[in-house]
């Protein structure tokens, strides 16, 4: 049986995020802004009774902000839940056939963050990796 | 201390029903380690929460029981199928002990002295298993709940809290009815009623931990025959009551070892040249995501080497690697199960067990043991458990649009800018409060994070963070009072460096928990230069041997001069057009008052220039100057200025010759000569500390220029001591005495802390002369 994937569209690519260390899909009403934090640290925002720290997926592989500040995937990284803004949303699909080693040379920020590659609805499509989305480029750095 | 009864029942309970599997597994396999440490540690505990309760017979049976466990541990012994049996037999009557106290029964009588006998290797003939326990259970008032159960019930009235607020919203958009909206207020202050309530299932105040210590120690220094003192701290603190239960065991085991291993006999500790009675310092704190608990002694410290022979002798350190190890970890081995330094086994911390376990529990809530050990100085244990779910009194404030919430455990007061309490300077760009004489820096919120203050009244919030060093935030709103559920941020968020959490607000909407040491850490403020001056609020500074705080500054010449910060009112920037020559020397215009201006030449100066407003209480002078350096305490001999001016002397300072003002030759000669006359003058003895530094500020303020006896030619007030007959020539006589009661019924002095007494008369004076 092949892995489930989300497929969310961030820094105007379709990549693919692995469905099972996603929680769920939410609308954000409202992100309290946490001055002195890295750029790609939009905020935090109350879902359900807990506060998850909303993190721009887009900024945090070095592109432009994401144009909605609504749609995000919940995912809870190291016990602290998160909010990854993304530009859209589109399916879960499960994947057709294992991931596969990255191709040699990724741009930008990609390759910090793009776990494997993976095909799914015959395109090939990058598999990130949520925790070194929220870290940010600094962690890279540290 | 019938709540620690039952504390202690409740546990040993639950402590014997975990056990019961653990029994049945190592009846099956005496040799299990595993099972066997777990029993081990059972009666280990008891043996100690025994001793602690005055339950003799459990005591007997538990020491009875961990002796002869202990053998087996140290591999004297075998377990065989007849220590088995005394060990469960033991643990059975323990039960039925533990059982009866609980239920307040008659204790079951019988004699432990065949059941300690059985344990003993040499036992002839083993114990038959007695019968079950007695099935009469007393009914149980207290309920033990997973802790998980309460999680779900918080997260469930948070969100119960959430709904009310929207609903509240609705209710108002669409303007319902009069019974409508008092039924919603009984559902909302239910609501509020049932949050605090499940809130305060989870605190408790770490008092809990705290309060069975004084009486502990007590004891076991006379068990011990030492004298210990004991210091605790930060009882105030809220922490899980998960937490604390977990903690409760190894803060016990560190008290017993500290005051068994650490701490010296009175005899042995002032041959070491300490006081007889050793320090034991127990304190908690909040800093961050975490809860502190320090345990330090001033005992004899631990010896690493010997835990290493011990440890190379117990096999479990080889000397290859012993003599790789460093002090830290050679210090770490104190947490190895069965290793000890003392050589002797005592009744109160055993073996050195203990340390093992202590590691375990705290371990075990996700915190981290430090050791810090100084040979014949003392040990430092550091425990550091989480704060995963803590609810802590909060002040919530905004500035720059956002709200914020303050640990109120970090607030010292809040003082309203427009007050005539507080006056803000400008210090070489960084702005400085003077609050009732004391001087503080000033952090401005708003620009800390980046945003513009909101326009209208700042107000500052005096902050005392733990661990010492004052500073004054500015934040734009001071919003309420409010007890917050404080949950641990993200790393993304804690690595601003300014938060120690986060929090869900009333209205659902979150809001950061803000870091006072971390707020003066990311200003720059120099955490030993927090407090810029707070000699005015500690009286040693009397002491003639600390210099006084000064500025050094540059003159508009450029010369480096001192002066003292206490005389100096404030410093304005002026521009040129401000200092003009008139009525036969130089003024300063500044605001609405005109001032003599020191400092430069006779001709006004072409540029634009600071100007400090220096002051002796009564009249104010100007003195130009191009720039503040810093404030600084000189230290060094003053050579004395050839001749009088206004430098009275110079000074070296970080290796520059420096000037130091002479206030009173300034003040004498360029202070307008009618402000001088207009006070009335009172004289205050010279030599009278109390007189000098208490008594003056209330005399000054009520209006007078004070002088030293023979200084002033004709004052109109002479204060002196009751008893004293001071030269008075014509001049009002006020005596104020020490004790409360006046002496005789001729006695007409005024008792000195008779506050309105003492204005009374000296309004009285000023107002006949």
């Amino acid at each position: 049986m092949s892995a489930l994937l989300l497929l969310v569209r961030l820094g105007g690519e379709r990549v693919a995020l692995p469905a099972t260390d996603v929680e769920g899909v939410v609308e954000l009403e409202g992100v309290t802004p946490v001055p002195g934090a890295a750029p790609h640290v939009v905020g935090l925002s109350a879902l359900r009774s807990r506060v998850v720290t909303v993190i721009d997926g887009s900024a945090s592989i070095g592109g432009e902000p994401c144009r909605s500040r609504r749609d995000a995937v919940v995912a809870v990284i190291g016990g602290h839940p998160y909010a990854l803004l993304v530009d859209g949303v589109e399916d879960v699909v499960a994947a057709s056939g294992e991931p596969r080693p990255l191709p040699g040379s990724l741009g930008g920020g990609w390759s910090r963050v793009a776990r494997a590659a993976v095909e799914a609805e015959g395109d090939l499509l990058l598999l990130l990796d949520l925790a070194a989305i929220v870290a940010g480029p600094a962690a890279e750095a540290a | 201390m019938d709540d620690l009864i039952a504390e202690f029942i409740a546990e040993t309970r639950e402590m014997l029903a975990g056990l019961a599997g653990e029994i049945v597994a190592w009846e099956a396999a005496p040799a299990d380690r595993a099972r066997l440490d777990a029993i081990f540690r059972f009666v280990h505990t008891v043996k100690g929460n025994s001793g602690f309760f005055d339950l003799p017979r459990i005591k007997a049976l538990s020491h009875a029981a961990e002796d002869a466990l202990a053998a087996v541990r140290a591999g004297e012994r075998e377990p065989d199928a007849k220590l088995v049996s005394a060990v469960l037999a033991v643990i059975d009557r323990l039960g039925e002990l533990v059982q009866a106290i609980e239920s307040g029964e008659a204790v079951p009588s019988g004699d432990d002295a065949a059941l300690v006998a059985a344990l003993s290797a040499d036992a002839a003939v083993p114990v038959a298993a007695p019968a079950a326990p007695a099935a009469a259970r007393a009914p149980v008032r207290s309920v033990r709940l997973p802790v998980e159960l309460l999680d779900r019930m918080m997260s469930g009235v948070s969100d119960l809290v959430l709904a009310r607020n929207e609903l509240s919203r609705r209710l108002r958009e669409r303007g319902g009815a009069v019974e409508v909206d008092a039924c919603f207020d009984r559902v909302s202050a239910s609501i509020a009623d049932l949050r605090d309530a499940i809130t305060r299932t989870r605190m408790q105040r770490i008092d809990n931990l705290f309060s069975p210590l004084p009486r502990m120690v007590r004891d076991l220094g006379a068990e011990t025959g030492k004298d210990v003192a004991l210091a605790l701290d930060g009882g105030d603190v809220e922490l899980d009551r998960e937490m604390i239960e977990m903690i409760r065991d190894p803060l016990t085991h560190i008290v017993r070892n500290a005051i068994d291993h650490g701490i010296e006999a009175p005899a042995a500790r002032s041959a070491a040249g300490k006081p007889p009675a050793g320090a034991l310092c127990v304190s908690a704190r909040q800093t961050g995501n975490q809860i502190v608990i320090e345990v330090s002694d001033d005992g004899r410290g631990i010896d690493a080497e010997a835990l290493v022979r011990k440890a190379v002798a117990a096999g479990t350190l080889t000397p290859e690697r012993a003599a790789r190890l460093g002090p830290a970890e050679r210090l770490a081995l104190v947490f190895e199960p069965g290793l000890s330094t003392s050589d002797e086994v005592t009744e109160l911390s055993g073996r050195g067990v203990g340390m093992d376990v202590v590691r375990a529990n705290i371990e075990r809530i996700g915190g981290v043991v430090d050791i810090e050990s100084r040979p014949g100085q003392g040990v430092r244990l550091v425990l550091r458990v989480p704060l995963t779910l803590t609810i802590i009194p909060a002040l919530t404030i905004g500035a720059g649009g956002q709200t914020f919430a303050l640990p109120r455990s970090a607030i010292e007061e809040l003082v309203r800018l427009d007050g005539a309490a507080v006056r803000i300077e400008s210090l070489a760009g960084s702005r400085v409060a003077t609050i009732r004489g004391r001087r503080l820096p000033v952090l401005s919120l708003a620009h800390l994070i980046g945003r513009e203050p909101a326009g209208g009244g700042e107000t500052l919030i005096v902050l005392k963070p733990a661990g010492g060093g004052v500073y004054a935030l500015a934040v734009d709103v001071v919003h309420d009072h409010e007890e917050l559920v404080v949950k641990p941020a993200a790393p993304a968020v804690m690595a601003a460096g300014l938060y120690a959490g986060t929090t869900l607000a009333d209205d659902g909407r979150p809001v950061l928990l803000l870091d006072p040491p971390g707020i003066a850490a990311r200003a720059g403020l120099s955490l030993h230069r927090r407090d810029i001056d707070d000699g005015a609020a500690v009286p040693e500074a009397v002491d003639a041997a600390q210099a006084p705080p000064c500025l050094l500054f540059r003159t508009l010449s450029g010369a480096a001069r001192l002066v003292e910060v206490a005389a100096v009112e404030r410093i304005d920037e002026v521009p040129e057009s401000a200092v003009r020559a008139t009525a036969g020397r130089l003024h300063v215009a500044i605001g609405p008052t005109v001032l003599p201006l020191a400092g430069c030449g006779a001709e006004p100066p072409r540029r634009a220039m600071r100007v400090m407003r220096l002051t002796d209480g009564v009249c104010e002078i100007g003195y130009a100057l191009d720039e503040v350096v810093d404030i600084v305490r000189p230290a060094g001999t003053v050579l004395p200025a050839a001749a009088p001016g206004e430098v009275r002397g110079v000074i070296l300072h970080a290796g520059e010759q420096v000037e130091l003002l002479d206030l009173h030759w300034l003040l004498a000669c360029h202070a307008p000569a009618a402000a001088a006359g207009a006070a009335p003058v009172c004289v205050l003895p010279a030599g009278d500390p109390w007189m000098q530094t208490i008594l003056r500020p209330l005399v000054e303020r009520a209006g007078y220029r004070v002088a030293a006896a023979g200084e002033a030619a004709s004052p109109d007030l002479v204060i002196a001591s009751a008893g004293e007959e001071p030269a008075a020539e014509g001049a009002a006589l006020l005596r104020v005495r020490a004790c409360a009661e006046p002496a005789g019924e001729d006695d007409d002095s005024i008792h000195r802390y008779d506050r309105d007494a003492l204005m009374a008369a000296l309004a009285a004076v000023r107002g006949g002369r």
